[in-house]
């Protein structure tokens, strides 16, 4: 086949293109022939397909996440805003923080390992375009049914995936979820969060400035693995019986990948990059564009200078492979041989692949002929933008209206004592130690708290012991009952989380996995979603810093239930007044917040009797505020013992969770007010159970009163065993031994 | 007193080793994995992590870096060294200390605060410890099986170089429940665990490890 040269395009204008298969549709075909006055060559239709992906453009998403900026709270501390790889947040004494959470679903359910794998992979390699050291990564994971034979090739897989890789790569994993819920069956969420540390004036940002600078391909050499993922992958659900589309999934090298890293830093440590880009999804054709489009308007590549893994890859699919552990910098010529020694002796390859023009084009060669000609940021920013329709569910008012008041409750002491122990032992509740133990938590010394604490912290600075925490949450049955609320609550748990270790709630991320966006019903859920995040963020003064998109995770015409993931950095001026779960030995137990009969979307609706319908628990912006600001002051003052915030499972599983990790026990009474079922299982928001010294009860009740955060004294710490004094006529207990047994059976019976 | 870490492409627990050796008052010096030289070093840490990405064997390439020639020479002469996790495979597949290590009887990596008995205090990096003294330091690999054959184990038994031994359970299937071993000298001492992530009880389980490096500076000065 001859190469398709922009000269021979201009000549052939009526040479039928296959952009259906490309993904793109007919209009947007026609918009590619009108920006470029002629048809497309066959590489640059590949380049526009896969950047107008729905992955890569956000073409149906963009509209609605306008918000996050219209909507975005002020404050001083975001240093890097939506739209760069990642967004940067200032944490005091000139650190800065980056952090994004991305999602690599579709991939995941193709090949658990490398999918997972190749997740953290790729939002490490975003982390790092920043100019941050990588510091830690978390994963927020969900999977179909516990017992479901998919399920046990997924998971595992998933597991020592992002154990494979990010073990490897000498990053801790400090925390994220495991959820099990039908919905997922067919398609498994795999996110991946990782956080990064720099100094305020190392910011990088992606962009290629100063016509004649190098442009600078290093890393591992290009092969055919993954081309087409990004617009063929994440855009096709996996319909029973269609037309298999499944090119090869991205392999990752972690090796390679730690090399990268290392040889960046110091590259950038020693002031030789101009910009840099990451090469993930889209590969070169976004590295590219995007540089050139954020720059000053011009680019030269010479295509047939990559190196490449296999020599018989065509200009299109080097331009659109996906070959991990790439990235892309902009090097001044005066600085270019410093910078390849410094990949020399990394082992890194590092090759001129072409230069910086003042042209406004974006021009590749192959072997001496233009193959690309175009303006780049018709292909980075200026993608189709998309009014989906969307309209609430037909169903949605039955599935409220389906409350959770008829299902039978426990009402005598045995039966509640039994349901207790189900829910702690349950697939959603029980220890997650057989996943978590699978990954690294202690590389690099910097780890103060990680799973199973509320939220993961990182010591940042080891002189002053500044440093940082992470939670990410999300319920996806809450957010089906009531999306706009759901992505509200979401955002108060991680927000509830990082308060309870002590650390002050600062910025979000997100990561927005819903079905398809051309089902009405989808784009009304996430809309909502999109509406409540925002509305909520303004409220509580938290900006969202960046995200990432998954559409498309249905099977058929059932979609998951929205699932949109929201990330909470909160930040601490000294880690080692950070605030433990662990029971301790003495001190009274205290509930903070208010208990109300709300089990919509229930753990115990869904363990116990299989519902969901009804709403979910209400939310009060206000209350977590307050909440979080007792939490944070009890942490500075040093008047918390332990600390954990109540959620799936409610009270019971927050005082067996402080039980199991602290070894010891509890002795509890169920407040007059309260039925004991309703105390011990609701799922009420606003609510965190703390344990303070005896002789620092009085103060630490003032400082609830202060806050107008209504506190109960619940209890004791202490002894053998979980015991609550009276329900339903007779005391009833749990021993430490009993619970730990529950809790820690239920993973390897299921996955082992 | 200068305390070698040395840094292999691949390398993680490089920071952490040298933390360590700070925190217990000696002065931490990087080692590159190209250069042939030891740069006056009094003791030498090779630190755990996935030394050239661990594909063929962990520690199999490692051995043959330039850094590790005059590092056998000097070996061989008394000077302290302490492998640790894949700092130990490098030692074995250097032929340094006897044995090999291969994938966990259970297939996975695991990580976990492991209990520890301190079989040898005789050691160049465990006289601060008492014999028999119980310690909980942070165990995590993928390919952390101690393996030897009959003769060598016994030996090992015999001699009394096996240095630590795992309690309340074997973790990943080791013989002996060996979890480190020591050269016949007791300047080389290997083991799967992490001392180094067990110096403050902030980020780790406890400081039992600090007396691996408390050992090698108390011993330097002596000698």
């Amino acid at each position: 086949m001859s190469t398709d040269t922009v000269e021979r395009a201009a000549r052939t204008p009526d040479v039928p293109q296959p952009y259906a298969e490309l993904g793109l549709k007919p209009e947007e075909y026609e918009r590619i022939r009108e920006i470029l006055g002629r048809r497309p060559t066959s590489a640059e239709l590949a380049m526009y397909s896969v950047m107008w992906s729905e992955h890569c453009s956000y073409k149906s998403s963009k509209v609605h996440l306008r918000q996050f900026g219209d909507k975005a709270p002020r404050t001083d501390a975001l240093l890097v805003g939506i739209g760069e790889n990642a967004g940067v947040v200032d944490i005091g004494d000139g650190w800065a923080v980056t952090f994004k959470v991305e999602s690599h679903n579709h991939p995941s359910y193709v090949e658990p390992y490398q999918g997972a794998a190749t997740g953290v992979g790729g939002i490490v390699r975003d982390v790092i375009s920043m100019g941050a050291r990588p510091v830690a990564v978390m994963d927020p994971l969900r999977f179909g049914a516990p017992e479901h034979p998919d399920t046990k090739r997924v998971l595992p897989g998933v597991v020592s995936g992002i154990g494979g890789y990010g073990n490897s790569l000498g990053l801790p994993n400090i925390g994220g979820e495991v959820v099990f819920d039908e919905s997922y069956q067919g398609n498994p969420l795999v996110n991946a969060l990782c956080v990064g540390v720099m100094r305020h004036e190392d910011i990088h940002l992606a962009s290629a400035r100063g016509v004649g600078n190098l442009v600078v391909l290093y890393g591992a050499k290009t092969g055919g693995d993954g081309i087409g993922g990004v617009s063929v992958l994440a855009s096709e659900t996996f319909d029973e019986g269609g037309p298999t589309k499944r090119p090869s999934v991205q392999v990752g090298d972690p090796f390679m990948g730690k090399l990268l890293i290392e040889c960046t830093l110091e590259v950038l440590g020693a002031g030789l990059v101009e910009g840099i880009q990451d090469l993930g999804g889209a590969g070169l054709s976004c590295a590219t564009s995007e540089l050139a489009s954020n720059g000053d308007g011009g680019m030269h590549v010479r295509l047939e200078a990559v190196p490449l893994r296999d020599a018989t890859l065509t200009a299109e699919e080097i331009l659109m492979s996906e070959s991990q552990e790439r990235m892309c910098a902009i090097v001044s010529p005066s600085k270019i041989a410093q910078f390849l020694a410094i990949c020399a002796r990394w082992d890194v390859t590092a090759t001129v692949i072409g230069e910086v023009t003042d042209t406004g084009r974006l021009v590749v060669d192959w072997h001496g002929e233009t193959i690309v000609d175009v303006p780049p940021r018709t292909v980075a920013h200026d993608g189709p933008v998309y009014e989906r329709p969307y309209a609430r569910p037909a169903w949605q008012d039955d599935l409220q209206a389906d409350v959770p008041d008829h299902l039978a409750r426990p009402q005598t002491p045995e039966a509640l004592r039994d349901t207790v122990l189900r829910l702690a032992g349950s697939p959603n509740l029980a220890s997650r130690a057989w996943v978590t133990d699978q990954y690294d938590r202690y590389v690099r010394g910097n780890t103060v708290l990680a799973q199973p604490a509320d939220a993961g912290v990182i010591r940042v600075d080891e002189t002053t012991g500044r440093g940082v925490a992470l939670a990410t949450d999300c319920n996806g049955r809450y957010a089906k009952l009531d999306p706009y609320a759901g992505a509200q609550l979401a955002y108060a748990e991680a927000y509830r989380n990082v308060a309870t270790t002590g650390a002050e709630p600062l910025a979000v991320t997100d990561c927005l996995n819903f079905g398809s966006p051309e089902d009405p019903d989808v784009m009304w859920q996430f809309s909502e979603s999109v509406r409540g995040l925002a509305d909520a963020c303004l409220e509580l003064g938290t900006p969202v810093t960046g995200g990432n998109v998954s559409f498309y995770n249905q099977t058929g015409d059932v979609a998951i239930h929205p699932t949109p993931v929201v990330g909470v950095l909160g930040v601490m001026p000294d880690v080692a007044r950070r605030t433990p779960m662990a029971m301790p030995a003495q001190g009274a137990v205290l509930l903070l917040g208010q208990t109300h009969d709300e089990f919509g979307g229930s753990e115990w609706a869904h363990v116990v009797h299989g519902h969901l319908g009804g709403l979910p628990p209400a939310v009060s912006l206000r209350a977590e505020r307050a909440l979080a600001q007792v939490l944070v002051a009890g942490s500075r003052e040093r008047l918390l013992a332990a600390a954990h915030d109540v959620s799936d499972g409610g009270v019971a599983q927050a005082l067996v969770e402080m039980v199991l990790a602290g070894s010891t026990g509890a002795a509890v009474s169920v407040p007059e007010s309260l039925d004991p079922f309703v105390f011990l299982l609701s799922e009420s928001t606003a609510r965190a159970v703390v344990v303070v010294a005896e002789e620092c009860a009085g103060a630490f009740v003032a400082l609830c009163e202060q806050h107008r955060v209504p506190v109960t004294r619940i209890g004791t710490a202490g002894g053998e065993e979980l015991a609550v004094a009276e329900a339903y006529g007779a005391p009833i207990a749990w021993t430490v031994d009993e619970l730990r047994a529950t809790s820690e059976a239920t993973l390897p019976a299921l996955f082992a | 007193m200068r305390i070698g870490v040395v840094t292999f492409p691949g390398s993680l627990d490089d920071v952490d080793a040298a933390r360590a050796v700070r925190i217990a008052g000696g002065e931490p010096v990087q080692l590159w994995h190209g250069e042939g030289e030891l740069r006056d070093v009094d003791a030498v840490i090779l630190p755990g992590g996935f030394s050239y990405g661990d594909y063929l064997r962990a520690g199999a390439i490692a051995r043959f870096a330039p850094v590790m020639e005059p590092l056998l020479a000097a070996a061989a002469e008394g000077l302290p060294v302490l492998g640790i996790c894949n700092g130990f495979q490098v030692l074995t597949e250097a032929h340094l200390l006897p044995g090999s290590m291969i994938k966990n009887d259970h297939r996975r990596f695991v990580c976990k605060d492991q209990r520890l008995r301190v079989e040898n205090v005789r050691t160049s990096w465990t006289s601060a410890y008492t014999a028999g003294q119980e310690i909980v330091v942070p165990l995590k690999n993928q390919d952390g099986q101690y393996v030897a054959d009959a003769s060598t184990l016994e030996r090992l038994e015999g001699e009394g170089r096996v240095v630590f031994r795992y309690v309340a359970g074997n973790p990943n299937g080791s013989r002996n429940d060996i979890a480190g071993v020591c050269n016949e000298r007791g300047n080389v001492v290997g083991l799967m665990p992490h001392p180094e992530h067990a110096v403050d009880a902030l980020t780790g389980p406890g400081t039992d490890g600090l007396g691996f490096f408390a050992s090698v500076l108390t011993g330097l000065v002596a000698a």
